[in-house]
């Protein structure tokens, strides 16, 4: 009971002061995992529309695959980034792995099947005949699928919280491909884990609590923004 | 080329497939401009299928469309929906407001501003839904939707106006108030509009022409009263359940009866349209009876008891089709066997019967 009253008293010391160390761990979180949605979004919102919207052969292939990848395990994705960026790896010469880049690009393919996914499933649930209403209404192809994106924006803004929400409190591949290297690639979840290791429970309790906040005012953000754009 | 046609829109061997069975087979298709033509038969005769190529959201198998003599095809397509407007059976509104839906063609046209504002405003209020401009659309009651769907097409001031089946699935009343604030702007804009319907009310409302769709081929067209008093076949005759379509105004009204003159005679019926009224009466066949006079027998109690001769005889299946000259020509359909009973034969005199409440009277503007 002490070792949790002590941490949580270490905690908010640590909050209050604003210890270097912890505001740059939660700046590199943070940015890594909007940056990583940030492209998601625009790899998977296409992706997801043309999916949606044509026929192609091995069409429904690419979706199972899709579905499956929305499943997928983050440290599976971990390890085959890791093999990819190693040094001898067929992208080594980038000199990728253990940077905040190489989490990045783990955290996309992470959370690129769910929004592909989400939107590739919302915009087939649109009616055809809304379609055929909107090209009757004299739209072009671009027109078109502009309106579809924008008629289906409340299940895009529920995968865009589903595809953050993975990632910024995925582990398992942060701390393979970053290598959890203070100052350079530590980040809340792999920091936590490592101050457990050490038995550093006020720093641990005090980066849980931020990254809980942090999940949950982004989910705040995106929530007002889906019910607002709801009721208007 | 002028002088040889003013048809808008031309069609000419029109086809489509599904899979391999032909749902539609048009050899030729014209709309007159500022016409309205309705497409009426029965469900699944193609008739929203002739509506999607002509409206050029769906591809012939084979066939020419022309717009004002010009091929609707390649680029022409697109142009041909940048100047009609399309309105469904559903709304089909996007998730937004109403005021959002209704200026969507405007802002697919790159028309902003002022003019948009404008035009926006003046089609809510048209059809009543001003008060709903900030409303989302998808919550509204199917009446209001219908309306949005209505004014987002006329704020487009089309060139041609497609409608299949809008008033369907609407509530009688709802259905009634939309008609005729429809059918007002209709005559207003004298939008050359093509609309499909079942409905017969609508087409002798709203058309100048009516074409009878079955099974995927066009078995008549031609004015309401031509179609509907006059079908080609036992088929059209069928599916329009002729009745009698008579013009006539209304000569005096009391207590919720009217009496109407109808050429030589007269007609008792249940109605509180003033005198002077022009009406076009339409009666079932089925609600005509025929017996023989004298007529004081005092067994019926309908309004109506008019003498008249039998002038013509049609087969139709297991009845008859009875016209007789009342001081108009009345048709009644009467079974073989009630013919052979009564002993009738043309040039006969008879009764004939109909209750006032059986008379359908359809207001004419003159």
């Amino acid at each position: 009971m002490d070792l949790i009253i002590q941490g949580i008293v270490n905690a908010f010391r640590l909050l209050i002061h604003a210890d270097p160390e912890v505001v740059e761990i939660t700046l590199l979180s943070l940015g890594v995992s909007l940056g990583a949605t940030a492209i998601s979004l625009i790899i998977g919102i296409s992706l997801g529309t043309v999916i949606g919207l044509t026929r192609f052969p091995g069409r429904r292939f690419l979706a199972s695959l899709i579905n499956t990848g929305m499943g997928a395990p983050p440290v599976v994705v971990g390890l085959i980034v890791s093999v990819f960026l190693w040094r001898n790896g067929p992208l080594g010469l980038f000199s990728l792995m253990y940077t905040p880049y190489a989490i990045v690009i783990a955290q996309c393919i992470i959370s690129l099947p769910i929004i592909t996914g989400f939107t590739m499933a919302s915009i087939q649930q649109i009616d055809p005949r809304l379609r055929l209403q909107i090209l009757a209404l004299g739209a072009s192809r671009w027109q078109l699928v502009w309106l579809l994106i924008r008629d289906t924006r409340l299940p895009l803004l529920a995968a865009v919280m589903a595809g953050f929400g993975s990632i910024i409190s995925e582990v398992g591949a942060a701390m393979m491909v970053g290598g959890n290297i203070a100052g350079e690639t530590r980040v809340l979840t792999t920091a936590i884990v490592l101050s457990v290791g050490k038995g550093q429970f006020g720093v641990a309790i005090a980066l849980g609590i931020i990254l809980m906040v942090l999940v949950y005012l982004v989910t705040l953000v995106l929530t007002t923004v889906q019910q607002r754009s709801k009721a208007r | 080329m002028g002088g040889e046609t003013d048809a808008l829109i031309e069609a000419e061997g029109l086809s489509v497939v599904l899979g391999d069975q032909k749902v539609l087979d048009v050899p030729s298709f014209r709309i007159a401009a500022n016409e309205v033509l309705t497409v009426i038969g029965p469900n699944g005769s193609g008739k929203t299928t002739l509506l999607l190529c002509l409206a050029s959201l769906l591809k012939p198998a084979a066939g020419r469309i022309t717009y004002k003599g010009m091929p609707v095809s390649g680029p022409g397509v697109f142009q041909m929906r940048r100047r009609s407007a399309v309105v469904f059976q559903e709304p089909l509104l996007l998730n937004s407001s109403v005021w959002d839906n209704v200026t969507l063609g405007l802002r697919l046209r790159k028309i902003r501003g002022e003019e948009a504002k404008a035009r926006g405003l003046k089609w809510l209020e048209r059809f009543g839904i001003a008060h709903l401009a900030k409303r989302q659309a998808r919550l509204l009651s199917s009446g209001e939707g219908k309306r949005v769907s209505l004014a987002r097409a006329f704020v487009i001031e089309p060139e041609v106006l497609f409608l299949d089946e809008p008033f369907n699935a609407l509530d009688s009343p709802t259905r009634q108030a939309l008609l005729e604030d429809f059918e007002s702007v209709l005559r207003e804009t004298r939008v050359t509009t093509l609309m499909v319907t079942h409905d017969r009310n609508e087409a002798l409302i709203l058309a100048d022409r009516v074409a009878v769709v079955i099974n995927g081929s066009i078995s008549q067209m031609g004015t309401p009263q031509e179609v509907f008093s006059s079908p080609v076949d036992e088929e059209v005759a069928g599916f329009v359940q002729a009745g009698n379509i008579l013009h006539g105004a209304v000569r005096s009204q009391s207590n919720g009866l009217v009496s109407i003159s109808v050429e030589r005679g007269e007609i008792q019926a249940v109605s509180d349209l003033p005198a002077g009224s022009w009406v076009t009466v339409y009666l079932h066949y089925e609600d005509v009876t025929i017996s023989m006079p004298p007529a004081e027998t005092g067994a019926s109690s309908a309004r109506n008891q008019l003498r008249g001769t039998i002038v013509k005889v049609f087969p139709l299946g297991s009845q008859l089709k009875v016209t007789m000259d009342c001081g108009f020509n009345l048709v009644s359909v009467i079974t073989r066997r009630s013919w052979d009973e009564l002993g009738l034969e043309v040039g006969r005199e008879v009764r004939a019967t109909f209750k006032a409440s059986s008379v359908h009277l359809i207001p004419r503007r003159s």
